[in-house]
């Protein structure tokens, strides 16, 4: 099936005198170069001009807290189960007395860290988590010099109490919503 | 006087030299700015305004890289290789008239270092040696990559020098003399020797980015199969020797296409001004540059226009096309000077 007039049949055969001196070919290269010369340049200065991420990006995890600040993970593991490359792995503690303000439930992840150089971005985690803690967002995994600067912690996941630290997942919320993927 | 006369050829040597090293560094990066333009992109622009500080960020990487000398190179022609490549790539200027004399005072200041009656033949001698500097470096470095780039290198010298030297043939046998300022002075008045010898020219501009190394003609670099082919082994500043003589050829060899073919640092209607003196040499000078400028860039327009040559379309082009057409073109100048004119 012919899908667009685009393509060339391509014959061989002997060049033709005025097409074995190359110069015609030549000439009509130089023109297709100069053209480009005056397009306007594809390029996005990245640090300074960043481009439209896609809504269904899945990038840097985030672990949320609820509208009081508490965290949302209680470490019942399931996204550890779920994720396919066990890039997950976190520790369990009991709430004490006196933390009712930092844990939302009675339990919760006392370590959790993620492998970053093991992550495949799939967003299983984030489907499989019952408690709506974990999500993907569209942050960019920064660079490190080494490979145990990849092994993200609480510190880094872990978004911050006030209201211009939190992580916005709008996006990814509406993709849910909009796909009913989800089971939350 | 003659102590004047030294004084005088020296201060031009360092300004041609500076300047000769300017452009060239300056080449890299119109190279990678053109590059980027004909890809749609940018090219550098981080260092300094419009990236124009680039050069100097490189030069400082190249000198501060680790040197490194492969224990089974032979180190004497290992270290001369690239010296006798950027020595013989600045020798060349010595014979190009840069521009009309300036006058200080009743003080001549010639723009030309030598005026050498046998100026052609003089650049084509210097060049050739600038193929041993190829040769030795791929050589000394003990690595088959680097030889065969030598070897690419050397026989496509020798190819393409011979078609060149016809293409002159041609052109001194129109102009009767092998003295570049009187080639050029011959073409004062827009008569420029391009309108009559059109096939030499192209002969002779094909010739010369076959030996400049640049593409088309790059197969004793290609990056993607030879791994850089003769320089392969280098590194530090004798890489950047070897990087850097290939601009300054570009720029020397646009410099002869100029005088040879385009008038030089002649442009048809400038001597009607009457100028003073060193305003017209000035004028000249900037001529000339402009000239040579606009070669430079289109050897980067070609560059980045046509892919490389196989080795066997590279031979047969050189021995089966340009040479048959070079002694065409000769004997077609030599009857017209002889039966016409």
């Amino acid at each position: 099936m012919q899908l667009t007039n685009r393509s060339k049949v391509v014959v061989k055969r002997e060049l033709t005198f005025i097409e074995k001196l190359y110069l015609p070919a030549i000439l009509q290269g130089l023109s297709i170069t100069i053209k480009h010369l005056f397009r306007k340049s594809a390029t996005v200065r990245y640090p300074e001009v960043k481009r439209e991420i896609a809504p269904v990006y899945r990038g840097m995890h985030v672990l949320k807290r609820d509208e009081k600040g508490r965290e949302n993970c209680t470490a019942c593991g399931l996204c550890a189960v779920a994720c396919p490359a066990e890039a997950i792995t976190m520790e369990a503690a009991e709430r004490k007395k006196g933390e009712e303000h930092l844990y939302r439930e009675e339990k919760y992840a006392a370590k959790y860290e993620i492998n970053m150089l093991r992550c495949i971005y799939c967003g299983l985690c984030e489907e499989a988590c019952p408690k709506d803690a974990i999500y993907l967002t569209d942050r960019i995994v920064p660079s490190a010099y080494t490979r145990g600067n990849f092994v993200y912690g609480k510190d880094v996941l872990v978004e911050g109490v006030n209201p211009q630290e939190r992580v916005d997942i709008g996006k990814r919320k509406k993709m849910y919503e909009m796909t009913g993927e989800s089971t939350k | 006087m003659d102590y004047t006369l030294l004084l005088d050829k020296a201060i031009l040597v360092v300004i041609i030299f500076l300047v000769s090293l300017g452009i060239a560094a300056y080449a890299t990066y119109g190279e990678r700015k053109v590059a980027a333009f004909l890809q749609d992109r940018i090219g550098p622009d981080r260092a300094g305004p419009f990236g124009l500080l680039q050069p100097i960020a490189d030069g400082v990487k190249m000198f501060l890289k680790e040197e490194i000398i492969p224990n089974a190179s032979d180190k004497f022609l290992f270290i001369i290789g690239p010296c006798i490549f950027m020595m013989t790539a600045l020798m060349t200027s010595a014979v190009i008239p840069w521009g009309k004399s300036f006058n200080f005072g009743g003080h001549e200041f010639s723009l030309q270092v030598a005026d050498l009656n046998v100026g052609i033949l003089y650049i084509f001698a210097v060049v050739s040696i600038g193929g041993y500097g190829i040769m030795i470096g791929g050589w000394a470095s003990n690595n088959k990559f680097a030889l065969l780039g030598a070897l690419r290198a050397s026989s496509q010298m020798i190819s393409y020098e011979l078609s060149m030297g016809m293409s002159i043939i041609a052109l001194l046998l129109f102009n009767n003399s092998l003295n570049l300022r009187d080639i050029v002075d011959a073409q004062q008045h827009g008569q420029w020797n391009v309108f009559y010898q059109p096939l030499g020219f192209l002969i002779f501009l094909i010739c010369a980015f076959a030996e400049c190394n640049r593409a088309p003609f790059d197969l004793p670099e290609s990056e993607s199969e030879l791994i850089g082919g003769y320089h392969t082994e280098f590194s530090s500043m004798k890489l950047g020797l070897f990087l850097f003589a290939e601009y300054i050829n570009m720029f020397i060899s646009s410099a002869i296409i100029a005088s040879l073919y385009f008038g030089g640092y002649h442009f048809p209607g400038i001597d009607s001004l009457d100028l003073p003196q060193n305003i017209a040499a000035i004028v000249s000078v900037a001529v000339l540059f402009a000239k040579i400028i606009f070669f430079i860039l289109f050897f980067m327009w070609v560059r980045w226009t046509l892919p490389r040559f196989r080795y066997d379309q590279l031979m047969r082009l050189g021995w089966m096309i340009l040479i048959p057409l070079s002694i065409i073109n000769v004997l077609i100048t030599g009857a017209w000077m002889t039966f016409v004119k």
